[in-house]
C-alpha cells in the first residue's frame, strides 16, 4: 500500500512539474561566467535555497501567505545548469497560476539573485522578463550645462575684442586732429620770441613742400 | 576612404601628384605676388575666372563644413556623463526591454541617427529645425567669428594653437591605441599590402584624391600665403617639406586609426563569438565555460553529428564571425568620425576622458580647416576698396558669419544629413579637380613652361629640376584628367546618383534615389564653380572684342 502511495505522490508530483507543464518556468543558472573560480557546485542544497527563495517570495503573495517550501517543485536538474520549476497550491494538486508567480519573482527578483551572487543575466527566468533600471536622468541635462558655460565664455570673449576694436578705432580718429592741435601751438611760440613779432614763412596756411623739411628741422624766423 | 594596404598608393600618388602640384602653386604665389585672382589674371588675362571659382568652392565649404564641428561641439558636451550616453540603449516604455530601434542597430548607432541627427527616412521630408544641433551650430559659428575677428594677426595666432595641439592627443591616443587589446590586428591589416587590392584602380583614386584635398590644392589659399613670401624664397624646398609633413601626419593619424579600428574588431569578434557560445550552451544545455572559443569549431561538429536535427533547427541563428569581415567594415566620412570611433571609445576603461580628448583634437581639427576657409572668402572682400570703406572688418566677418550660419540651419533640420552628404560629396570635388587642371595647363601652355622655368631661376637663382618639368607638363594633368573621367564614369555608369538614407524600423542603412529637386542643386553646386572659368574667359574675350570695336575707327 505504501508503494503505491509512494509511486501515485511522486507521479502526480512528475505530472506537475514537466518541461512545458503549465504554469512551469525554466530557470538558468550561469555560476562560472558570473563567478569564475570562486563558482560554487550546484547540488541539493542550493536546490533547498532555490526553493526557499520562490516559496519567501510566494508568501509576500497576498493570499498566498501559507506556502511552504515543499510546495515548490524542481525537475530536470541539467548540467547547463538549468531547470523547470512550479509552485503547487497546499492540496498539491494543482499548480498556482503562472501569472501569480510571474509578478511573484519579478516582485522580489533582486533578493533571489543576491541569495546567489548572481545578477538579472546570469539567473535567467525564462517568460519572466526582468525591470530594467532606468538609467539616472538629473533635472537638467547635464550638456546644456556646459553649453551655456562655454557659450557665455565665447559671447564675453567676443564683446570684449569688439569693443576693444571700436575703441582702437576712435582712438586712431583723434590722433591726427590733436597733432594739428599741437603744432599750432609750437608755431605761436616761435612767432613771439624775443618780444618781437617775427614774421616767419606763412606755414600755417600754406603748403609745406616736404622735399625742403627735414624730421629735425624747425624753420628759423627770419 | 582608408583602407588596408593604402600605404603604398598613398606614397606613390604623394611623389607624382602632391609635391609638384604643390610647388606648382607656390611658386607661381611667389612670382606673381598677388592672390589667386590676380595672380591669375596676370599669367593670362583669359584665366581670371579661375581666382572666382576657387573663391565659390570656398563659399559652399564654409556653409556645410561647420556643422561638422556643431555635431563635435553635441558629443563633447555629452561626454561628461557617466554612463555615456551612446554606449546604453534607453529603455522602452514598459521597462522590460530596450528600444526597438535601438535594438536592431546598435547603441552608437541609435545614438547618432535618432539623438543627434532625428533623421528623416527619406531626403524628401525635410522635418523641421532640430534646436539642438541648432544651438551648438550658433556656438560653433561664435567660435569661428572669434577667432576672424581682428583678421590674419589673429588668425595666425590662433592657428598656432589649432594645428599643434593636435599632435598633443595624437600622441596620446597612440600610446593609449597600441596598449588597447587587438590593436596589432588593425596595424597588421594597415601594413600588409594585399595585392587584388592594389590592382583595383580605386585604390589608387582614393589615394590620389586624399593627398589633393589634404594638400589644399585649388583653393587659392595656397598662392594667396605664398604672394606674403620673399621672392628668393626657396619654395622648393618649402613645398617638399610641406608636403612630407603632411602625409606623416596623415600616416601617424592612420596608425592610431587603425589600432583604434583593430581593437574595435576585435572586440566585435569576440563578442560574436561569445553570442554564438551562449547560443549553444542554452539549446543543448551544455555545462557552462565548457565551450570557449578554442573547441568552438570541433563542438559544432559532435553537435551536428549527435543531435542533428536540433542542430539544424539552430543553425540559421548562428553567425559566422570572422575578424577579417570586422576589419573590412569600412565606413566614409561624417560616420567614421562619429559611429566607428565613439564605439571603439565606449569600450575602453575611463571612456570619458577619451571621448573627450577626441572630439576636442575633432573640433581644434574643424576650427582651424574653417579659419582657412573663411580667410579666403575673406580677404577678396576686404580687399575690394567698395566694401572696406563703408563697413569695418569685424562687420563684414560678422555678417559672413551670420549669413553662414543662417544657411547653415538648413542642416539641421531632419533631413539635413542627406543635404550635407550631398555638399560633401560634389561641392568641391569635380570643381577642384578642374581648378588644378586649368592652372596647371595654364602654367606649362598658356604662359610657356620655359618662360616660367627662367622666371623661377631669375627669381630664386635655381634652376629648374628636370622632374619638376616632367611632372608639370606631363604626369600630373595627364593624372588629373583620368581622375575627371574616372568620377564622371563613375555617375554616367550608376544611373541616376544615390544615397544611403537610414530605415528606423530595420535599423540599418538602405540605399535610395535622389528626388530631381536634389539633383537640380548638385547640378548648380558644379555648374557654380565650374562655369566661372569659361565665362571668366568668355568676359574677357567680349571687353577685348568691344576695345578693339572702339580703337579700330580712332587707328
Amino acid at each position: 500500500m505504501l508503494w503505491l502511495l509512494f509511486f501515485l505522490v511522486t507521479a502526480i508530483h512528475a505530472d506537475l512539474c514537466r518541461p512545458d507543464a503549465e504554469n512551469a518556468f525554466k530557470v538558468r543558472l550561469s555560476i562560472r561566467t558570473a563567478l569564475g573560480d570562486k563558482a560554487y557546485a550546484w547540488d541539493a542544497n542550493e536546490e533547498y535555497l532555490f526553493k526557499a527563495m520562490v516559496a519567501f517570495s510566494m508568501r509576500k503573495v497576498p493570499n498566498r501567505e501559507t506556502t511552504e517550501i515543499s510546495h515548490v517543485l524542481l525537475c530536470n536538474v541539467t548540467q547547463r545548469v538549468s531547470f523547470w520549476f512550479v509552485v503547487t497550491d497546499p492540496s498539491r494538486n494543482h499548480t498556482l497560476p503562472a501569472v501569480e508567480v510571474q509578478s511573484a519573482i519579478r516582485m522580489n527578483r533582486n533578493r533571489i539573485n543576491n541569495a546567489f551572487f548572481l545578477n538579472d543575466q546570469t539567473l535567467e527566468f525564462l517568460r519572466i522578463p526582468s525591470t530594467l533600471a532606468p538609467p539616472t536622468d538629473p533635472s537638467v541635462p547635464i550638456w546644456i550645462i556646459i553649453f551655456g558655460v562655454i557659450f557665455c565664455i565665447v559671447l564675453v570673449a567676443t564683446m570684449l575684442l569688439i569693443i576693444s576694436g571700436i575703441r582702437q578705432h576712435r582712438r586712431k580718429n583723434k590722433g591726427p586732429s590733436e597733432m594739428e592741435d599741437s603744432e599750432d601751438k609750437c608755431e605761436n611760440v616761435i612767432t613771439i620770441e624775443n618780444g618781437i613779432p617775427c614774421d616767419p614763412l606763412d606755414m600755417k596756411g600754406g603748403h609745406i613742400n616736404d622735399a625742403f623739411v627735414t624730421e629735425d628741422e624747425r624753420l628759423t624766423p627770419l | 576612404m582608408i583602407k588596408g594596404s593604402f600605404l603604398v598608393p598613398y606614397i606613390i600618388m604623394l611623389v607624382v601628384e602632391g609635391m609638384p602640384l604643390l610647388y606648382l602653386e607656390l611658386a607661381v604665389g611667389q612670382r606673381m605676388r598677388q592672390g589667386s585672382i590676380g595672380a591669375w589674371r596676370t599669367v593670362s588675362p583669359y584665366l581670371s575666372g579661375v581666382g572666382v571659382a576657387s573663391v565659390v568652392v570656398s563659399f559652399f565649404l564654409c556653409m556645410y563644413y561647420n556643422v561638422v564641428n556643431a555635431w563635435a561641439f553635441w558629443y563633447l558636451f555629452h561626454s561628461f556623463q557617466d554612463p555615456l550616453p551612446w554606449s546604453v540603449c534607453p529603455l522602452n516604455g514598459n521597462r522590460t526591454g530596450y528600444i526597438e530601434e535601438c535594438e536592431k542597430a546598435s547603441s552608437t548607432q541609435y545614438f547618432w541617427y535618432r539623438k543627434t541627427l532625428n533623421i528623416s527616412p527619406s531626403i524628401q521630408e525635410s522635418g523641421a529645425v532640430q534646436w539642438e544641433p541648432a544651438l551648438c551650430l550658433i556656438l560653433a559659428w561664435l567660435v569661428v567669428y572669434l577667432c576672424i575677428l581682428r583678421g590674419t594677426e589673429s588668425t595666425g595666432r590662433v592657428v598656432y594653437f589649432t594645428a599643434l595641439l593636435p599632435y598633443c592627443v595624437l600622441i596620446i591616443y597612440l600610446v593609449r591605441g597600441l596598449t588597447l587589446h587587438g590593436a596589432t590586428n588593425g596595424l597588421a591589416y594597415m601594413f600588409t599590402p594585399k595585392m587584388e587590392q592594389l590592382a583595383n584602380p580605386k585604390a589608387w583614386i582614393n589615394a590620389a584624391t586624399q593627398i589633393f584635398f589634404s594638400l589644399g590644392l585649388g583653393f587659392g589659399s595656397l598662392i594667396a600665403f605664398a604672394s606674403y613670401n620673399e621672392p628668393s624664397n626657396n619654395c622648393q624646398k618649402h613645398a617638399i617639406i610641406v608636403s612630407i609633413i603632411n602625409s606623416s601626419t596623415s600616416i601617424f593619424a592612420s596608425i592610431v586609426t587603425f589600432s583604434i579600428y583593430g581593437f574595435k574588431a576585435t572586440f566585435n569578434y569576440e563578442s560574436c563569438l561569445n553570442k554564438v557560445i551562449l547560443l549553444l550552451t542554452n539549446s543543448f544545455d551544455l555545462e557552462d565555460g565548457f565551450l570557449t572559443a578554442n573547441n568552438l569549431e570541433q563542438v559544432k561538429d559532435y553537435l551536428a553529428s549527435a543531435y542533428p536535427s536540433k542542430y539544424s533547427e539552430v543553425f540559421p541563428q548562428i553567425k559566422n564571425c570572422s575578424l577579417e569581415t570586422e576589419l573590412e567594415t569600412a565606413v566614409q566620412g561624417t560616420g567614421l568620425a562619429f559611429i566607428v570611433y565613439t564605439e571603439a571609445i565606449k569600450n575602453m576603461e575611463v571612456s570619458q576622458l577619451w571621448s573627450v580628448l577626441y572630439f576636442f583634437m575633432l573640433l581644434l581639427l574643424g576650427i582651424g580647416s574653417m579659419l582657412g576657409n573663411t580667410a579666403a572668402i575673406l580677404t577678396p572682400l576686404t580687399d575690394s576698396k567698395v566694401i572696406s570703406s563703408y563697413l569695418p572688418k569685424e562687420a563684414i566677418s560678422g555678417l559672413v558669419c551670420l549669413a553662414n550660419c543662417a544657411i547653415g540651419m538648413l542642416f539641421t533640420m531632419e533631413a539635413g544629413s542627406y543635404w550635407f552628404d550631398i555638399f560633401n560629396d560634389y561641392a568641391a570635388t569635380l570643381s577642384l579637380l578642374l581648378i588644378v587642371l586649368a592652372e596647371t595647363v595654364a602654367v606649362c601652355y598658356l604662359y610657356g613652361l620655359s618662360r616660367f622655368e627662367s622666371d623661377l631661376k631669375a627669381m630664386t637663382g635655381r634652376a629648374l629640376n628636370w622632374y619638376w618639368k616632367a611632372m608639370w607638363g606631363g604626369v600630373s594633368p595627364l593624372l588629373i584628367i583620368s581622375l575627371f573621367i574616372f568620377y564622371l564614369s563613375d555617375y554616367i555608369s550608376t544611373g541616376t546618383l544615390r544615397y544611403q538614407a537610414w530605415d528606423a524600423a530595420q535599423g540599418q542603412l538602405v540605399t535610395k534615389d535622389y528626388p530631381p529637386h536634389a539633383l537640380a542643386v548638385i547640378g548648380l553646386l558644379v555648374a557654380a564653380s565650374t562655369m566661372c572659368i569659361p565665362l571668366g574667359a568668355l568676359g574677357t574675350l567680349i571687353t577685348r572684342r568691344l576695345k578693339r570695336g572702339d580703337t579700330a575707327p580712332v587707328a
